[in-house]
């Protein structure tokens, strides 16, 4: 077995006994990076030098007891639409293709306070729009499992780097179920956590009130402890939220008696794939047998949740995006004549597809005369869903049901129908807009050989909920490794 | 000849930008003429990943203001985006208030020829300042400096309710005054601290249907102000005669030609696709924040004016001048609670800082001077250490480069002369050099005295006591 098949946690367990050290654990990463990135291509940036130089340095601060986190000296990978300083942050973009930023997300610091050695920047759907990693304007990323399969998006680098054991952890991004469907499709854990718990300092925004940076692992104890590091109240972001309960680690006990987990039967409608549907009801049934206390019912509305997201985060976007217009960073046209040109020009170039296509739908929906039938309603509709989801959080501790319709469909499938596409984030998006902790852990394999996701939903506040319950699931399973880790 | 009368409509967005230290969503100074883009960071230079973070002081002043312009302010304050793309925007948003302006049905009073005016403010917002685009004509490119991008501003839309230039200088006037004293802003308008736009349309007089307005824009003084607006009261005075439309658009006024011309109509304004900001929370305001502001209102210039007269008795005419910038009268109350000599204190603001204001082209604002050294002056010449004429020399020092009277007196030897012996010998040289005078004095000729006081002071070098040369004089002669 190799060093990378470690989980974070055990691994920092191994390095403060010193059974391992920092670089060799650096260096192993690295290795498995070398040898499967030609197949997988999760990672933008690669940067080996300086995380075998960093590894030195954490190491030196463990020996002398300075670092002694759960998490200290384990390297990372970073979604690439975090900011780290001196290293280039491109949102899979062609419009940041060289922009390096000269500050550091406050997650990502965190994290380095912590003792993370950062091993690079990982692939995403361009600027996190898409669910499956192709928009990419530097390839697309393949699923560790079959490489003929998407990985899901748009974190869809970190997790496939994740299951391809290439990092111990990474970190993701969530807007629309952006972490929580990619992990689904690459057999790994992931959460989103609650709306304002992970300081989105640094992090470039899709759509800001819907984004929340989270860890994607290979199991639950990993994610409490990350999202326990990373989370932090930031006066540099106003939506940051001021927590006393982030200690999210005492939630990792295998015992769910009593609790009581609703089970949306609108998550279980036309359109869901019956190997999925099945892998999550024996799940459930799971958590029934070791004491939790099981009932269906109707969530309501969430054939809105779809719409209403993507006129809320399209016009979010629309604006967020307005900056990279080739004056102050990123890429430029070459010729051009006057400053409208160049705009035009720069933007035109820059930008793939899928962006712009949600910048012009954003544009549409906050344009005079549109945008009380179209945002104002949005918003309306999302204060129904919160209000729904109010509701069925009186009478249930956690909602379960699957994190994705599917397992992951074919490269070049997705695109060619893009309403298709943004059905497919349909059990992860209402999560988002009602601001809400959610987890996707693995739940089996279907008849493909691909991983199947559950997801675990809580109240705003209550991660504790859902870590709680992922633990007692996965605690009656091992973690698969997908066979090219083996080879 | 003009057949029909006419009467203007007239309401101004007036924007101001607020004297708080740092800008309005990051730590940057606001200090006005760094070096280009040293007053920045990932914030206000828009890169990505930065977010706002409100600054509590904007919300204070533009309170503040609010209040004392009679408004409602709003408890539940929102900013939004409004978008549009320009290289001195590096967001390509700004970040204002249109759903929910942080004040709104305020009104000031001006004074007019036909005696006091309420004129209605119809709300009063805050936003962001864009930075500065500098074209270079000889590199054939344009540069940005982002030093000012993020500079709080608030801007207060007046109702229309102005129907001349004089009522709206009246009106700029008194917003310029009131928020001065607060202490919100220096309200500059050469250096752009103050800056209004100015909504025009003419009606026949006696109706009651507006007109189609245009909007007047580059206004750098109140002189600019009332051209403009005179002027395009006549442009559209000629459009109407001559039976053509007024076209509501934009205007950019051109001072040293006299002259405006248009910018953009409204069939070319733009869609700023405003929507809520969702990186700032919204902020709410509560009765306690409004009293606490309240309190600590400064007396504004009417309750100083009244009180100057009452509790220092001085002539309506100084309290007016003095009090008519908030710089004056700080220096006027420091000085006086140092040498307890108001009207001393008055005459010499009255009189010579005036003088030389106008000598140097300065505005009262623009005063460097300390009271401290204003009241030491006013002690040497009250105490006749210095004679009248030294002291208004020592003033000009105090006014260019606030020296310390007492210092400089005593390092020039500049104090009067009072020894009568000394005075005596020196006068009596003067009435020998000078017999043709001395014999026209006695030959009836009153002014030959001067002469006489004239060459003893110079022989004094100025520094002689006056009432004793007189009287030594009349003694000898």
């Amino acid at each position: 077995m190799s060093l990378t098949s470690l989980t974070a946690v055990e691994l920092a367990k191994k390095i403060k006994a010193k059974e391992v050290t920092v670089p060799e654990a650096t260096k192993a990463a690295l290795d498995a990076i070398e040898k499967r990135e030609e197949k997988i291509n999760s990672f933008v940036t690669v940067d080996r030098e300086g995380a075998l130089k960093r590894a030195e340095e954490v190491q030196k601060l463990i020996n002398d007891k300075t670092l002694t986190g759960a998490l200290a000296g384990v390297p990372v990978a970073i979604k690439d639409n975090m900011c780290t300083n001196g290293m280039l942050t491109t949102c899979s973009s062609k419009i940041l293709n060289n922009f390096v930023p000269t500050y550091t997300a406050q997650a990502v610091e965190n994290l380095e306070a912590a003792g993370a050695v950062i091993l690079g920047k990982t692939n995403m759907d361009e600027f996190a729009m898409g669910s499956t990693t192709e928009t990419s304007a530097f390839g697309v990323t393949r699923n560790p499992w079959n490489t003929e399969h998407v990985p899901g998006g748009s974190s869809g680098g970190s997790c496939a780097a994740v299951a391809a054991e290439e990092c111990y952890y990474a970190l993701g991004s969530d807007t629309g179920g952006s972490i929580r469907q990619p992990s689904a499709f690459c057999g790994v854990t992931g959460i989103k956590p609650t709306y304002g718990t992970v300081s989105r300092y640094g992090l470039i925004a899709y759509g800001s009130s819907l984004d929340q940076i989270g860890p994607v692992a290979k199991d639950v104890t990993d994610c409490a402890a990350i999202l326990e590091v990373i989370s932090s109240y930031d006066k540099k972001d106003s939506t940051s939220l001021k927590r006393d309960d982030t200690d999210f680690t005492s939630a990792l006990v295998d015992d769910v008696k009593g609790m009581r987990i609703g089970i949306p039967r609108d998550y279980f409608g036309d359109g869901l794939d019956g190997e999925v549907k099945e892998a999550v009801f024996a799940a459930a049934k799971v958590l029934e047998e070791k004491g939790a206390v099981l009932e269906e019912f109707d969530l309501s509305l969430v054939e809105y949740a779809i719409p209403a997201y993507y006129v809320i985060a399209s016009a979010e976007a629309s604006s967020n995006l307005a900056r990279f217009d080739g004056v102050k960073y990123g890429y430029r046209t070459g010729a051009c004549e006057g400053l409208h040109d160049m705009y035009k020009k720069t933007r035109s170039e820059g930008f793939g597809a899928e962006v712009k296509r949600r910048i012009m739908l954003g544009s549409f929906v906050l344009s005079s005369g549109y945008y009380d039938a179209y945002y104002l309603k949005a918003l309306r509709t999302k204060a129904l869903i919160k209000q729904a989801f109010g509701k069925a959080f009186e009478k249930y501790d956690v909602i379960l049901g699957p994190a994705a319709p599917t397992t992951a469909p074919r490269l070049g499938e997705s695109l060619l129908d893009p309403i298709k596409m943004y059905l497919g984030d349909i059990y992860t998006i209402s999560v988002n807009l009602a601001g809400l902790p959610g987890i996707s852990l693995p739940c089996g394999i279907d008849g493909k050989g691909l991983p199947i996701g559950m997801q675990l939903i809580g109240d705003c506040f209550k991660e504790k909920n859902i870590i709680r319950a992922a633990y007692a699931f996965e605690c009656t399973r091992e973690y698969r490794h997908c066979s090219m880790t083996e080879e | 000849m003009m057949s029909k009368q006419y009467e203007m409509v007239i309401g101004l967005e007036v924007h101001v930008e607020l004297a708080t230290k740092t800008k309005i969503f990051c730590s940057c100074s606001t200090a006005f003429g760094g070096a280009p883009n040293t007053h920045t960071c990932p914030v206000c230079t828009g890169m990505p990943g930065s977010l706002p973070v409100l600054n509590k002081q904007v919300v204070e002043y533009a309170m503040a203001v609010g209040l004392a312009t009679n408004c409602e302010i709003t408890r539940c304050n929102k900013f939004d985006r409004k978008n549009y793309f320009y290289p001195d925007n590096p967001q390509n948003y700004q970040i204002s208030q249109l759903y929910l302006p942080i004040c709104r049905n305020g009104s000031v009073e001006i004074q007019t020829e036909n005696g006091t005016k309420s004129i209605g403010i119809h709300e009063i917002h805050m936003e962001e300042d864009a930075g500065k685009l500098i074209h270079d004509e000889w590199g054939d490119c344009s540069l940005v400096d982002f030093n000012r991008s993020g500079v709080p501003l608030i801007e207060i839309v007046s109702e229309p309710d102005m129907r001349s230039a004089e009522e709206v200088i009246a009106y700029l006037d008194k917003l310029r005054m009131t928020i001065q004293y607060l202490g919100a802003s220096d309200c500059k308008l050469q250096e752009g601290s103050m800056r209004a736009d100015v909504n025009i349309s003419v009606r026949e007089a006696g109706t009651t249907k507006l007109g189609t307005r245009t909007e007047m824009k580059n206004l750098n003084s109140f002189r600019a102000i009332a051209r403009a607006i005179e002027n395009e009261k006549n442009r559209q005075i000629d459009l109407i005669e001559s039976g053509e439309k007024v076209i509501q658009e934009t205007r950019r006024w051109d001072d040293t030609k006299e002259y405006s011309y248009a910018m953009r109509s409204k069939e070319d304004a733009q869609d700023y696709r405003y929507f809520p900001e969702p990186d700032l929370v919204p902020v709410v305001i509560n009765d306690e924040w409004i009293a606490e502001v309240k309190s600590r209102q400064p007396e504004l210039r009417e309750a100083k004016l009244a009180r100057y007269k009452e509790e220092y008795g001085l002539p309506d005419y100084d309290a007016d001048i003095i009090t008519g910038s908030k710089r004056m009268a700080d220096i006027f109350e420091a000085a006086t609670a140092i040498c307890g000599k108001p009207k001393k204190v008055s005459n010499w603001l009255m009189v010579e800082t005036m003088r030389l204001l106008k000598e140097h082209a300065m505005e009262p604002e623009d005063i460097t001077f300390s009271p401290k050294n204003l009241a030491k002056l006013v002690e040497l010449a009250d105490a006749g250490t210095i004679n009248s004429t030294v002291a208004k020399e020592v003033f000009e020092k105090i006014f260019d480069e606030d020296i310390d009277p007492d210092e400089y007196v005593q390092e020039n030897g500049l104090k009067t002369v009072n020894d009568e012996g000394e005075l005596r010998t020196v006068i009596g040289q003067v009435v020998k050099d000078n017999p043709q005078s001395v014999e026209d004095y006695h030959n009836g000729k009153e002014k030959a005295i001067g002469f006489l006081v004239g060459q003893t002071m110079k022989a004094m070098k100025g520094k002689a006591n006056p009432a004793m040369v007189n009287q030594i004089l009349k003694e000898l002669l």
